[in-house]
């Protein structure tokens, strides 16, 4: 590839050019979305794109996130491909009926005769300092449901290339973008192809495997960065798909390294650490030489954003979780009374 | 001294203008039905309910620029709908409960809460603006149109218990499209609950107007449900006044539910963080800037002969004392210890919140040690 082909960009633009791109290849894709026309979104993700492709395929919708998703599906019958946006995580519960009983299921109820190609954006995540309902991360919710694939992105190339796919798949796909990322800036390459199925391998690492995905990558690289002043090497795993997990993957990995940490901001109960972990205790239970461990916000509502730093995996809290697995001095030393000392 | 009135305006069921009983002029005009809602008002009540509306927007800009200063994470500012906030607020019993949104800050005040408490929320350090139970008033509502249903609720609570008491629904004019605000103007309906539904159509949803919303009026909604509603000016703190006593009567004396659209215009952004230029002209702001609702009642007070510089000048006094203790309770706020994060998630101990909330303790002294 010649460097003339790449470009830098921050996340959410590099959104909008697969949104750009998208709506310019097929006549058939349209968007709507609270204040995404006019205004751009709130993060301004789609920036101009009402200007450039007409207010009658970039659609202000009227505020009801279950109206946004259930015409939506109404549209696929008259043959498009709707991209819908909610404007926040914490927003789009109203909707969920609609996603879970109807987006989800209808391919299933119609034997394959109808299809489903709506693609569902979501800005999730935190460490943005905002109110309540703002900083969310819903996706285990969504991975739960059979019928719904599940993809996020960690870096403006991810961005683009899973969007391009996510539009581009016949099934409905939930893109949850990190919206902290948003103005991160990085090279994309408009003619990389991804696929909505598998996780890459960022970094190898002969010690533990730490697997994560979204904005929690950045963490891990940093992590392992960290780790390796100290002699340990992390192998750092971008999931990119959550549901489906790329399980193939993450076992290989572990049978290198004997040791698995999995790191999301969504809380631990029922999550997707929980999931990834059982399948590698069904796949590759010989190869482990430790328990494996979560790092995940607790399981709490998100608290006031004064606490998230707390609350949400950091790099301590990942190292913590990276000596556990390896039997080094850690945080839990000081529950067992007196080694705190 | 009681009000004076002198012309006659179209009915507010007509839907065609809003209802008005003061003029952007500062003129008093003749209302059928709602006249008779503030024939009791004398001037001096007025004043105080201009001195409340000063006090109101006073809090309003000075937590608007605290948050521009960095000193609260985010503010949605209430300018130009001080009428329609302290109106409504204002014909209400203190056994009447409240369920709104985050922009409804006239309430609160007006009902004394804890202002230092309160502003942790928009400092980020707590979730629990007030007590509800101490204030009748349920947190306010980020998640748009959620509260419309808990205020029915409410209603229909009461009304099982015969303690009449009612409630009010705060909500804007994007609100009216969710599903829930439909849903409960059916239950209102249906159950006959003593719920008013106020809805502040103040002319955008963030960026969309309110013809992305509606095609025509938000308060002909309320006829397909059977709901009453009224059409005031929101800028008219008389109107707005009568016309919320009026649904609040209906409500007390078994006649239901009812809807009431007060028209007004969010002057302000949709919040600090929001770029209004990007979807309305400044022009527009401009022509609202005559109708503001704190100068008509002025220009009506002058004319009956009340003092209104001492009045400006004691409503002043006492807006800048609570501005004062507004800013140095923002700035005094610092987050309580991060522990309490694991507070209150149950009612009673929960085995996993409790073995998290002692993992969290650890990893907090592990790493107090390795700083040390
Ligand atoms: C369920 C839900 N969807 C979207 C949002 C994002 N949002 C916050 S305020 C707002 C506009 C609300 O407009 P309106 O009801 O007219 O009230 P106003 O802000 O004008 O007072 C939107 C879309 C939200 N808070 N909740």
């Amino acid at each position: 590839m010649s460097a003339a082909q790449t470009e830098t960009m921050a996340m959410g633009k590099a959104i909008n050019a697969a949104l750009a791109d998208s709506l310019e290849e097929d006549p058939s894709i349209i968007l709507s979305g609270e204040d995404i026309g006019q205004l751009g979104g709130v993060f301004r993700v789609t920036d101009g794109l009402q200007d450039r492709f007409g207010k009658d395929r970039v659609l202000d919708s009227p505020l009801a996130e279950s109206a946004i998703v259930g015409t939506a599906v109404g549209m696929t019958y008259a043959g498009l491909r709707p991209v819908v946006e909610i404007q926040f995580d914490g927003f789009i519960y109203p909707a969920f009926d609609q996603i879970v009983a109807q987006v989800a299921k209808l391919q299933y109820r119609t034997g394959g005769l109808h299809r489903m190609p709506i693609t569902i954006r979501v800005p999730f995540g935190g460490h943005i300092g905002s109110v309540e309902h703002h900083s969310e991360s819903p996706e285990a919710y969504f991975a739960h449901t059979a019928g719904l694939r599940v993809v996020t992105a960690s870096s403006s190339q991810e961005a683009y290339s899973t969007l391009r796919a996510a539009i581009k798949s016949d099934d409905p796909v939930l893109f949850f973008e990190p919206k902290a990322k948003y103005w991160s800036k990085g090279e994309v390459d408009r003619t990389v192809v991804r696929d909505l199925e598998t996780a890459a391998v960022l970094q190898s690492g002969r010690d533990v495997t730490l697997a994560t995905y979204g904005p929690t990558v950045e963490l891990a690289m940093g992590a392992a960065a960290a780790a390796a002043d100290e002699g340990i090497e992390i192998e750092v795993i971008d999931l990119r798909s959550i549901s489906p997990l790329d399980v193939d993957t993450v076992a290989a990995s572990v049978r290198r390294t004997g040791r698995l940490v999995v790191a999301h901001e969504s809380q631990a109960e029922c999550g997707i650490g929980s999931e990834l972990i059982t399948s590698i205790c069904e796949t590759a239970f010989t190869s482990l030489e430790a328990a494996p461990e979560r790092v995940t916000g607790y399981d709490i509502p998100y608290p006031p954003a004064a606490w998230e730093g707390e609350f949400l995996p950091g790099v301590d809290r990942l190292l913590d979780a990276v000596d556990r697995t390896l039997g080094r001095k850690n945080s839990r030393d000081f529950m067992r009374g007196g080694a705190a000392a | 001294m009681s009000i004076t009135t002198s012309t006659t305006e179209q009915l507010a069921d007509e839907f065609d203008s809003p209802a008005r009983l003061l003029t952007a002029e500062g003129v008093r005009v003749r209302h059928e039905i709602l006249d008779e809602h503030v024939a009791d008002l004398d001037l001096q009540q007025l004043a105080d309910l201009y001195t409340d509306m000063v006090l109101v927007r006073r809090f309003d800009t000075e937590a608007f620029s605290l948050t521009r200063q960095g000193e609260l994470a985010l503010w949605p500012p209430l300018l130009g709908q001080e009428a329609a906030q302290v109106g409504s607020a204002r014909a209400l019993e203190d056994r009447d409960w409240s369920f709104g949104s985050y922009r409804e800050h006239a309430l609160p005040i007006l009902r004394g809460v804890d202002i230092d408490r309160w502003l942790k929320v928009w400092k980020t350090t707590s979730n629990t603006a007030w007590d509800p139970h101490e204030h009748n008033i349920g947190l306010n509502q980020i998640i748009i149109g959620a509260q419309t249903l808990h205020a029915v609720g409410y209603a229909m609570g009461a009304q099982f218990k015969q303690d009449d008491s009612c409630s009010i629904a705060y909500f804007g004019d994007g609100a009216t499209t969710e599903g829930d605000v439909s849903e409960a103007m059916v239950f209102a309906s249906t159950y006959n609950a003593p719920v008013v539904f106020f809805c502040q159509n103040n002319g955008y949803a963030i960026s969309e107007p309110t013809s992305v919303q509606a095609k025509h009026v938000l308060a002909r909604r309320a006829s397909g449900f059977d709901i009453p509603a009224y059409r005031v000016d929101g800028n008219d703190i008389l109107a707005v006044l009568a016309a919320t006593r009026l649904a609040m009567h209906r409500a007390r004396t078994g006649h239901g539910p009812s809807f009431i659209e007060a028209v007004t215009y969010r002057m302000g952004p949709h919040t600090t963080t929001d770029d209004p230029s990007r979807y309305r002209e400044n022009d527009e702001v401009e022509s609202w800037k005559e109708r503001d609702p704190l100068l008509r009642v002025e220009r009506f007070l002058e004319s009956e002969g009340f003092n209104v510089e001492q009045l400006r000048a004691d409503a002043k006094t006492n807006a800048d004392a609570l501005a004062k203790q507004l800013r140095a309770g923002a700035i005094a706020i610092q987050p309580d210890p991060a522990e309490q994060m694991f507070d209150n998630v149950y009612s009673s101990p929960h085995a996993r919140i409790e073995r998290q909330r002692a993992e969290y303790k650890a990893f907090a002294a592990s790493y107090e040690k390795a700083a040390s």
